[in-house]
């Protein structure tokens, strides 16, 4: 039984690793101009620098307080100017941030990324074969 | 003092129990916010008090999980535990946990969705694992025919630390270039990590059915090993389940999908068996840790019927974003980890105590509160989830907070039901709290 576990566990380790290592790869092919991917990536720390995921979700990832903020930048009504007001000055549950320009610039690059990266409304998903779900809204 | 006399399982399992203490706390103190929206608000508000109960939660399962497996090794492995190793391992846990505390406190973060300090204190965790793992290696090198909780253990141990670093790769600007593939690799890490904590928390339930029935054959009989592999297959390739909705890789998101529907197995294993479950639970029901073990049975089965429905695409669809997710997660982190983590801690810090005395009436009132508790907390989540997934898939919404405010009743529940299980936990912890000095050092 030992021989054929420790057998069976390599087996299924070197399988996880080629699946880690295609994963890492894939930034290598993927060349998006339309957000600035270094002002995104700051952006990204400046997400977790306070904490934004502890409230908001990203593609219905994240905490349960406010709102999902990927599409935010596009909606009507909404868009930078809002996320912008609402990270100053806070609301009845959130609170004031004092981020400075550039932080903030940061911040909205990032969302931006987020936003031309695809839909995350639910609605926007349509049944195909065996159970699987696609967007058919992704940009 | 002799470093030798420390009872190194069980100064962990002690550790993990003050962890979970606290962890209700911040719990608790979280929670009112989503009644009080302003409760707190200046001084930590859900920022600071959200990380400070999933890290608490999480350190509890951690390290409730190390202590398990320095208990157990007690009783399998031929070599002794390297006690300044281990010791060594616990202060730099101790270290970690205090610079994190501190710098949630202060509202200082850096890190990411549970894992929300300063990367900085990612090392002193990274280095406690190491420490563990030559422990663990030293102790279990000689050991010949492995029962099946030491390969889920050795599993744990293993993939814990690769999917931790993992968890790191962010650090690397080419991983945060691109946020899909970013969150991907982050999903993939939060769903293994749990899988790696879950192969060291099974592992220990079944050294804990071979020790209290008194057998030999649950941890090595063909099925058993069957099971563990397919737990493995799933830790590695199943995390595609959470990240339907990113725009991802097809074959990752189907990859998720088809390996998570594997999990019928376990669920028709747990059918199949329910009859020779039953006579189990009958024989040993009156041996208070068992109970733990029985209830953690019975939330398997329940959470893992909901996590097969919620793997199904077009049923996630409705459940992705909403508090079905947080029942899912609170229902298998409190079900089933912590009633395995409590089995172990009766088991391990009061030895012997309930062998010939029955527990008393007072204790059974508590392990009672405690499920009623929970099975109201997991089902005040469920609504409030389906009735935000109605929200979400409806064409004229109302706005995020009318949608909240009308998930009030439920949240009230939920309150009401996270405070009775703090009370009934604080209970149990104050009675394994109570053993404390005479359970860590040995005589």
């Amino acid at each position: 039984m030992k021989l054929k576990a420790r057998h069976t566990f390599f087996i299924l380790s070197t399988l996880f690793l080629l699946y880690s290592f295609s994963i890492y790869l894939k930034p290598l092919t993927i060349n998006d101009t339309r957000y600035d991917k270094v002002t995104a990536a700051n952006g990204r720390l400046v997400w977790q620098k306070y904490n934004c995921q502890s409230c908001h979700q990203l593609f219905g990832l994240g905490g349960y307080l406010g709102p999902d903020l990927t599409n935010m930048m596009s909606q009507n009504g909404k868009g930078e100017t809002l996320l912008r007001a609402m990270v100053k000055t806070g609301t009845k549950q959130m609170p004031t941030f004092n981020l400075s320009e550039n932080e903030l610039h940061e911040l909205m690059e990032f969302l931006k990324s987020a936003d031309v990266s695809g839909k995350a409304d639910p609605r926007a998903f349509k049944k195909t074969n065996f159970g699987m779900i696609e967007n058919y809204e992704v940009k | 003092m002799r470093l030798s006399k420390i009872n190194i399982g069980n100064l962990f399992l002690i550790t993990a129990v003050l962890m979970l203490v606290l962890g209700l706390s911040f719990g608790l103190l979280a929670a009112f916010i989503y009644l009080y929206p302003e409760f707190l608000k200046n001084e930590l508000g859900f920022i600071s008090l959200r990380p400070l109960h999933v890290s608490s939660a999480m350190f509890w399962i951690i390290l409730g999980a190390t202590g398990c497996v320095y208990s157990g090794l007690k009783g399998v492995a031929n070599q002794i535990t390297n006690f300044k190793i281990a010791i060594a391992q616990w202060i730099l846990w101790v270290i970690a946990i205090i610079g994190i505390f501190i710098s949630y406190f202060a509202h200082q973060f850096g890190g990411r969705e549970y894992w929300e300090f300063n990367p900085i204190w990612a090392l002193p965790i990274a280095l406690a694992w190491i420490l563990f793992l030559v422990n663990f290696y030293t102790q279990v090198i000689q050991v010949r025919k492995w029962p099946v909780y030491m390969w889920m253990w050795l599993t744990g141990l293993v993939f814990f630390f690769f999917t931790f670093t993992e968890n790191y790769l962010w650090l690397f600007p080419y991983f945060r270039e691109h946020i899909v593939t970013d969150m991907t690799i982050q999903w993939k890490v939060n769903g293994s990590l749990v899988g790696a904590w879950n192969q060291m928390l099974y592992g220990t339930a079944f050294y804990l059915m071979d020790k209290i029935s008194g057998s030999k054959k649950v941890g090595k009989n063909n099925l058993a090993f069957a099971m563990y592999f397919l737990g493995l297959f799933n830790l590695m390739f199943n995390w595609g389940h959470h990240i339907y909705t990113l725009p991802t890789e097809k074959y990752i998101r189907y990859v998720g999908y088809i390996v998570s529907m594997t999990e019928w197995v376990f669920f028709a294993k747990i059918i199949y068996t329910w009859k020779a479950s039953v006579n189990t639970i009958q024989k040993h029901y009156h041996y208070f840790p068992y109970k733990f073990l029985m209830a953690a049975d019975i939330w398997v089965f329940i959470n893992m019927g909901q996590a097969i429905l919620m793997s199904i695409p077009t049923i996630n669809v409705y459940t992705h974003g909403t508090h079905v997710t947080v029942a899912h997660a609170m229902g298998t982190t409190i079900g089933i980890n912590t009633m395995i983590l409590f089995a172990a801690c009766f088991e391990f810090l009061i030895p012997n105590m309930y062998k010939d005395i029955k527990p008393s009436k007072h204790l059974n009132l508590i392990f009672w509160l405690l499920q009623i508790s929970l099975l109201f907390f997991w089902l005040s989540l469920n609504v409030a989830g389906i009735k935000k997934g109605i929200w979400q898939l409806s064409p004229q919404q109302v706005s995020y907070s009318k949608m909240m405010q009308s998930l009030q009743p439920y949240f009230i529940v939920f309150v009401v039901a996270g405070l009775g299980l703090f009370i009934a936990f604080s209970a149990l912890s104050i009675k394994l709290l109570r053993n404390a000095s005479k359970s860590i050092i040995n005589s």
